[in-house]
């Protein structure tokens, strides 16, 4: 059967080119980046070189680049490398659960967090931040992109107000790495974090950005790894699949690979909502992801119609995972206002790059029938399953 | 597996095509492991699905429930991986199902409000009619499955003589689990299979080995799955201070027969018809619980002796080998799992209710209970007791 993935904002698979960059460094170059010989000088070289392109990713300088585990290791490193007891966190309802369970572990250190709600279209309005401003406020985390529905943050509006008021600022950019432009300077961070295997780089590898000057204590303690920013040995076949693929995701910015990605999202979008009664875009008329799109399906249950697209051949997402697998309903639906029976109805669809035509005609060949059916199935839905 | 035995799906029923997907209701146990083992050894097209009940973690730490659940009942996270091995060892495609709400609204929460009522509700019969053979059946349906196949120890199958579907005790009389069955409907049994009907437990158990199931040994699970421990009385107080609700006050009087007061007790959904134990009373001959009145909060005890009855009501009846009952019809009754099926005669009873008299006195007919009709080895239908 024809398998189509349309679920990158989950993980993406890694270019071949990444893979080629990578290769040498599991066998013939396999040196401590730390070491003196030239086995790890050769490590040491291609670290380097790493950081020398995320810096050109990020808009920075290369003493500005920390290598990471991931986003989740990032965004927990800006949450409590920053903050002490009696501060006050800004961020939204709408961040991905590795800033919120940050937040929650931070409130037993009596730090307290104030979660500024989105606009029913998704869009956190800077002026919510800026009302939320106390005295003690330290720090302030938005994301660039959100996971679910794409929609992007007026993160420069918001760097802004923490310029005015002296807080920090973190980005979490895991979603908008390579979908959009990052630049540091302009978004006005101390901190900004990506992870890898959201643009085409292995899982288990990611960075920050860390504004020079930043007093920003690190999560794992250890040798002098990352100037003292992140203990531990370089992940060295990581960090060189990591750069190669952010020198591809800047030559794709450039080349209008999103502008390329927004069509095929557009045909899918107009294509189910002109096939299919019942739907409707979540975050619909924001700037956007070019790659996500999210959209509810009246009179039917989500997690049920991932399953009948699964096993017709087409990965998608609805909700977030729960521990056991099942699916929850999607937090950021919610806090965007959602009742609880359209959240559940709602479905993710991201586009890797490398998506082509085929993969929406095939989308819209699928999608239409496995509604039918699940709706032609589904109870009256005024019943208990809310 | 050659020497597995074929599941008998039912080959005559004009519209029941063979062939089609099955869904297997996968628990995590034995039983259903081993029917998905045994289906996918004929070269059926099978689905695993897990429902999603109850998270184990929500009343964790609370008074009498364990800190972290225990393996062995529905949902825990390692029954989830059990359920989850086995798919993969069997190269099946397998999804966990969110019920939760449903679970807590249709079972959990009668369960409460019955015992709160003086009542001994059965929770695996509102689970099977409300959870397993209607959600699950409609979700299994809606994604592509014509059938679902469970690991219950009942037999089923269609009488064309009759036009219907016949639910039959199963080979294992020891593990006969069809009193938990009795209010399937003619569409669900149509989509419905039980392959262990026809087997031993032990032969189960072999099957599994020579299917290479890694828990093939796995204990059977017995106490009510969502309350781990089976201390349901601190689950009801554990389960309404989460809800923010007080446990209503049903204190009253234990009385005998005649109406004497012999103390004081606690509360109504302390007790069971039949219960000996914990009465908080001494008398120099064994009192049992015979009868439970939510008006008056009274608690009638007596000898033994009183507590057997000869005939009594139930309602909302739902039957299998006849479309319904117009007339006195001879059957043996059963009103517990593990009691015996004995002589009776069921006659209708004003809407929908059914008279049942037994040819022999029953110990402890239970309000809450069911009460389920055979005939030799066919199950004619049932209903509760009132």
């Amino acid at each position: 059967m024809r398998r189509v993935y349309m679920d990158a904002n989950a993980t993406t698979p890694l270019l071949p080119e990444v893979v080629e960059a990578m290769r040498p460094y599991w066998i013939e170059h396999f040196g401590n980046a730390s070491s003196i010989h030239q086995q790890g000088q050769r490590a040491r070289t291609a670290v380097d070189q790493a950081r020398e392109t995320l810096a050109e990713f990020f808009g920075c300088h290369a003493a500005e680049v920390v290598f990471t585990s991931g986003g989740t290791e990032g965004d927990n490193t800006a949450l409590f490398g920053l903050l002490h007891p009696g501060d006050h966190l800004i961020t939204t309802s709408i961040e991905h659960s590795a800033v919120l369970a940050a937040a929650d572990r931070l409130a037993h250190d009596g730090i307290a967090t104030t979660k500024v709600d989105p606009r029913p279209d998704g869009l956190i309005d800077p002026m919510d931040i800026l009302r939320a401003i106390r005295p003690e406020t330290r720090l302030i985390s938005v994301m660039l992109a959100n996971n679910e529905t794409g929609v992007v943050q007026p993160v420069e509006e918001i760097g802004r107000i923490a310029a005015q008021t002296g807080a920090f600022f973190h980005i979490d950019a895991v979603q908008g790495a390579g979908k959009v432009l990052i630049d540091v300077n302009r978004i006005g961070c101390h901190v900004l974090t990506i992870s890898g295997h959201k643009m085409y780089a292995p899982k288990g590898i990611g960075a920050m950005y860390v504004r020079k000057g930043t007093p920003l204590d690190p999560l794992m303690v250890g040798g002098s790894h990352e100037r003292r920013r992140r203990a531990g040995t370089e992940n060295v076949p990581a960090i060189v699949a990591l750069g190669k693929a952010a020198e591809l995701a800047m030559h794709g910015l450039e080349s209008g690979v999103m502008h390329r990605l927004a069509t095929l999202r557009d045909r899918l979008e107009n294509g189910i909502l002109a096939q299919i009664p019942g739907t409707g875009v979540n975050g619909a008329g924001t700037p956007r992801a070019a790659n996500t799109s999210n959209i509810w399906f009246d009179q039917l249950e989500g997690e049920a119609l991932v399953i009948a697209l699964d096993l017709k051949g087409l990965a998608v997402s609805g909700g977030s995972a729960c521990h056991s697998g099942a699916t929850e309903p999607s937090h950021v639906l919610m806090a965007m206002g959602l009742d609880k029976t359209r959240a559940r109805a709602s479905l993710r669809f991201s586009l890797l790059k490398t998506a082509t035509d085929a993969d929406i005609d095939y989308a819209l060949e699928v999608i239409p029938a496995a509604v039918d059916r699940l709706r032609e199935l589904a109870p009256e839905l005024a019943g208990t399953a809310g | 597996m050659a020497s597995a035995p074929k599941t008998g799906i039912p080959a005559g029923h004009a519209d029941k095509p063979r062939s089609g997907t099955i869904a297997v209701a996968m628990s995590g146990g034995v039983d259903s492991s081993t029917v998905a083992a045994m289906l996918r050894s004929e070269g059926a097209d099978v689905i695993g699905l897990t429902l999603q009940l109850w998270d184990q973690n929500r009343l964790a730490g609370k008074p009498g429930t364990p800190d972290a659940p225990k393996a062995g009942r529905c949902c825990s996270l390692d029954d989830v991986y059990d359920a989850r091995r086995v798919a993969e060892t069997l190269d099946i495609p397998y999804y966990v199902v969110n019920q939760q709400e449903r679970f807590e609204h249709d079972v959990v929460q009668p369960f409460v409000n019955d015992y709160l009522a003086g009542r001994t509700p059965i929770p695996c019969s509102l689970c099977n009619n409300h959870l397993k053979f209607d959600q699950l059946l409609r979700t299994a349906r809606q994604i592509g499955a014509e059938r679902i196949a469970t690991g219950h120890y009942a037999r089923n199958e269609y009488d064309p003589a009759r036009s219907r579907w016949i639910l039959k005790r199963p080979a294992d009389l020891a593990k006969d689990q069809t009193w938990f069955l009795f209010g399937l409907t003619q569409d669900q049994l149509a989509h419905t299979l039980f392959p262990l009907g026809h087997l031993t437990k032990p032969e189960v158990r072999e099957i599994a080995r020579e299917s290479h199931l890694a828990l093939a040994d796995k204990p059977d699970s017995q106490e009510i799955c969502f309350i781990p421990g089976g201390n349901y009385k601190q689950f009801i107080a554990n389960y309404l201070e989460e809800q923010g609700r007080e446990l209503p006050d049903s204190s009253g009087e234990l009385v005998t027969t005649a109406g004497a007061p012999l103390g004081h007790h606690e509360g109504i959904h302390n007790f069971t018809i039949g219960q000996r134990k914990g009465l908080g009373v001494t008398s120099p001959n064994p009192l049992y619980v015979l009868q439970i009145d939510a008006a008056s909060r009274n608690v009638t005890v007596g000898p033994e002796s009183e507590l057997n009855r000869n005939s009594f009501t139930c309602a909302r009846a739902n039957w299998i080998t006849i479309p319904s009952l117009d007339a006195p019809m001879r059957v043996q009754a059963r009103i517990r799992h593990s009691q015996s099926p004995a002589p009776a005669w069921i006659e209708p009873s004003g809407v929908e209710g059914v008279l049942v008299t037994f040819d022999e006195p029953q110990r402890a007919v239970t309000p809450g209970h069911s009460a389920v009709f055979y005939d030799s080895d066919e199950v004619v239908g049932g209903a509760w007791i009132l």
